[in-house]
């Protein structure tokens, strides 16, 4: 075992976590963990763009931003948090092409903007080019920029190596315990102040657009700790993944001028969102699409699907600005997008919930006090800046802005704090995890559990939800948990052992899927990407709050999780209906 | 279908030398090589290794020789690989094997590291955006595609005999810098790639561009880059 000691410890390189360590680094001594490689992280597989106020191509402003995020996120969006992104928005843009992101130009040679759901001029009045893009790898552009500056600054990494507990003395975050995938080592890190910027938990779901890696680990650490997570039923599904395989096809697809069409080659979104059509936000067209195939209007053999109609634009179009994405079509499922429509339904992507945070990046433990030494940014946090539902590139928006701010904000309370002593041998837990799992004699496999929890999730915690559904998700869930009691890991060696890993990871998914079910289950009422038919209103009176699922051990050692709420911050906008 | 699936395993833990295994499995013929692999994995034998995380291509992470051609394991659909045959499943050459298909990537991204690879400028910086014509952003855009798979340098003749020579992807990473008109670090690049392990070391066998998942032209951008040494401009 090896014991190190830095002033911030960030864990995850995706977007998030390196704009944090291009902050940090800067002013204070960090380290970078990384269970991959920097750039391997799922920021990679951002496609469509990232908003910002530019007013390159016409008149915008950051308010007419502001209001797009909040009405998009079904007015649960912390107004302070929104405001604070959409303004600092433009200066996030500015900033990575100064490190040298490859923006596409407009004819003046300035960043040029495109269209996409949910981005509106003037409160709603019409569609604004709002988004700043790179092709559509805009994501891509995003991770190796900000690993080429990485580089240039020499942030030090430490590749491979698996984050699996917090470690805190007295309520305030003092280091982690991290397990080197190589060896099979563990590490101490003791440190002044941890980020969480590890990604969402996506793999809950069978049919996902997120990597085979995004298994909660942050949120699962910092749940198991006793710490909240916020608003985890709220769970985006992106309307147009490769159907069958969940693959993302970037919403610029549609703003670009793609068209969405039933099996009477219906432009059905006409019906559900007259003024905006295609560009709806997301959780209103993947319910759409999941209702026009409830009601028999699929396509295909099983009409399981919608159709992505992309044939009218031009070949030099789609090659300009949809390259990546019409060469998913065609080597995925062989479709040629210049003459054919690319079969699409809704695909997981996005936890709206996670990490409750305050909008420095600090991470709360409960509705108001921010633990001393703790923050999280991207994915893994819940600001809340995109509510019950997340616009369209507001997530490359969210880790440039917040882990920026959590980078600085973790050094600066390093400046000021000293180093506490971690308590006696601080690995107990993870040693217990990691050879528990070793060493059991169970005989379950991992990817049976697996598949079982995301079958489960797919079928009753989706897109649609019901109290049956989700009671039934519960009740599988529990099976579930007994079955990983004897989970059987194959692999017994230290070197590389990723057998081992995947159970680990199998076990922060099971957590995170009941958090999500049973805070789901208490929130009677629809709003944004949380669809109850047996509650198809949203519900003001009752639930204008945001979710608080905590982990409580009683006295026997039965864990239990309770529920508590917390108030939305409202400044200029009252909720009012969302119609596009 | 019912496929043979060959692959090279490795692990220093069990046993000194590497052997072939073969396993057999049932796929659709839509079913990727990385299909594959979590099958073997997740239903007959969890020890066998190899890294993945998007599944679609934009990571990087899985590179390997499959059929004796470097190629994404995610992007590679089992039915145009000849699946009547065994496929053979190896790791990318010219890199030391740590386990199975995992490979050491350090010295990849120190050759990577070691061009430069981030934008150079001098001066104050505008208020807002650099000014760059699309054409001007159009002229690297090739190269900022790459996602550090490594299927071009490990797929180097070159690269195989000699570890020393920076590969083709480092050449590519400087590439990207090197035609983007905002950049000011050219003459510091070109010097580094001018060393005796640098560009000149490249013999044009277009291996890389064969194996790039990401269809950049490798060798078109080294022979660039051979020019702009020559004549000292881009």
């Amino acid at each position: 075992m090896q014991r190190h000691q830095y002033d911030v410890v960030i864990v995850g390189a995706g977007g998030a976590g390196m704009r944090a360590a291009l902050e940090s680094s800067k002013r204070t001594r960090t380290a970078v963990l990384t269970k991959l490689y920097p750039t391997r992280s799922h920021t990679g597989a951002a496609q469509g763009g990232m908003c910002a106020a530019l007013a390159n191509v016409e008149e915008d402003n950051w308010e007419w931003h502001t209001f797009d995020t909040v009405k998009g996120g079904d007015f649960l969006v912390d107004q302070d948090a929104a405001e604070v992104m959409c303004r600092e928005a433009v200066d996030a843009v500015l900033d990575l092409e100064k490190m040298g992101l490859p923006f596409n130009r407009t004819a003046e040679g300035k960043i040029d903007q495109r269209f996409f759901g949910g981005h509106t001029r003037n409160h709603g009045e019409a569609v604004v080019r709002r988004s700043c893009f790179a092709a559509d790898r805009t994501g891509h552009m995003i991770l190796q920029t900000l690993y080429q500056q990485c580089i240039k600054q020499n942030v030090e990494f430490f590749n491979e190596f698996y984050v699996l507990d917090l470690l805190m003395v007295n309520g305030r975050s003092t280091g982690v315990v991290a397990y080197e995938l190589a060896t099979g080592e563990l590490h101490i890190f003791s440190a002044k102040s941890v980020v969480f910027a590890s990604g969402g938990f996506g793999k809950v779901f069978r049919t996902t657009s997120n990597a085979h890696t995004l298994t909660g680990d942050g949120m699962g650490i910092v749940w198991r700790k006793g710490l909240p997570l916020e608003d985890m039923e709220f769970f985006q599904f992106h309307p147009t993944g490769l159907a069958g395989l969940g693959v993302l096809l970037s919403e610029a697809a549609r703003g670009e001028g793609g068209i969405l069409r039933n099996k009477d080659n219906e432009r059905f979104m006409e019906r559900y969102a007259p003024t905006v059509k295609d560009l709806a936000p997301r959780d209103m067209v993947a319910r759409a699409m999941a209702n026009e195939v409830r009601e028999g209007r699929g396509c295909g053999p099983d009409g399981a699907y919608v159709m992505l109609d992309l044939t009218h634009l031009e070949p030099a179009h789609i090659d300009a600005k949809l390259p990546d994405i019409t060469e998913f079509a065609r080597t995925y499922l062989g479709v040629e997008p210049y003459t054919e429509q690319i079969p699409v339904f809704p695909t997981a992507h996005y936890a709206m919930g996670g990490i409750p945070t305050n909008i420095k990046g600090e991470a709360l433990a409960n509705n108001d006090d921010a633990i001393p030494g703790l923050y999280a940014a991207g994915e893994v946090a819940c600001v809340s800046v995109h509510g019950a539902n997340r616009l369209g590139t507001n997530s490359l928006l969210d880790i440039n802005v917040f882990g920026r701010r959590a980078g600085i904000a973790a050094a600066e309370y390093a400046a000021t704090a000293g180093f506490e002593d971690l308590p006696d041998a601080p690995e107990t837990y993870v040693v217990d995890l990691v050879e528990g799992l070793r060493n059991s004699t169970g005989q379950e496999r991992i990817a049976a559990i697996r598949a079982d929890l995301q079958a489960t999730m797919d079928l009753n915690a989706q897109v649609y939800r019901t109290e049956g559904s989700l009671k039934q998700a519960l009740v599988d869930i529990e099976g579930l948990k007994q079955r990983f009691a004897n989970v059987a890991v194959q692999d017994k060696g230290k070197r590389f052992n990723t057998d081992l890993l995947e159970a680990v990871e199998l076990g922060f998914l099971i957590d995170l899927a009941e958090v999500l079910v049973v805070s789901a289950l208490a929130r009677k009422e629809s709003r944004g990407g949380h669809f109850r038919e047996d509650y198809d209103k949203r519900d003001d009176v009752n639930f204008m709050r945001h979710t608080m699922a905590y982990r409580e051990v009683d006295a026997e050692g039965n864990i239990n999780i309770r529920l508590d709420y917390k108030p939305v911050v409202q400044t200029r906008y009252k909720p009012m209906e969302r119609k596009y | 279908m019912d496929v043979k699936v060959k692959i090279l395993r490795y692990n220093p833990e069990v046993a000194d030398e590497a052997e072939w295994k073969t396993y057999a499995v049932t796929l659709q013929p839509t079913d990727r090589v990385l299909d594959a692999l979590h099958k073997i994995k997740w239903d007959q034998d969890g020890t066998l290794t190899f890294r993945r995380s998007c599944g679609h291509g934009v990571c990087g992470s899985d590179a390997m020789r499959i059929n004796g051609r470097n190629r994404l394991a995610c992007k590679t659909l089992i039915k145009d690989l000849n699946p009547e045959k065994e496929i053979t499943v190896e790791p990318i050459k010219g890199l030391p094997v740590l386990k199975d298909l995992v490979v050491d990537m350090e010295p990849f991204f120190d050759a990577y590291r070691s061009v430069m690879p981030f934008l150079v400028t001098s001066g104050h910086e505008p208020t807002r955006e650099r000014i760059q014509s699309q054409a001007d952003r159009d002229r690297f855009d090739d190269t900022t595609k790459c996602i550090l798979c490594a299927a071009c340098t490990t797929s180097c003749p070159v690269f195989w005999s000699d570890g020393q020579y920076f590969g083709p992807q480092a050449i590519v990473g400087a590439h990207r810098f090197i035609f983007d008109s905002r950049d000011e670090g050219t003459e510091q690049r070109l010097e580094i790639l001018n060393d005796k392990e640098g560009v000149w070391r490249c013999r044009t066998t277009f291996n890389c561009t064969d194996a790039c998942p990401r269809g950049i032209e490798v060798t078109k951008a080294i022979q660039e880059v051979k020019r702009a040494l020559i004549f000292r401009r881009v």
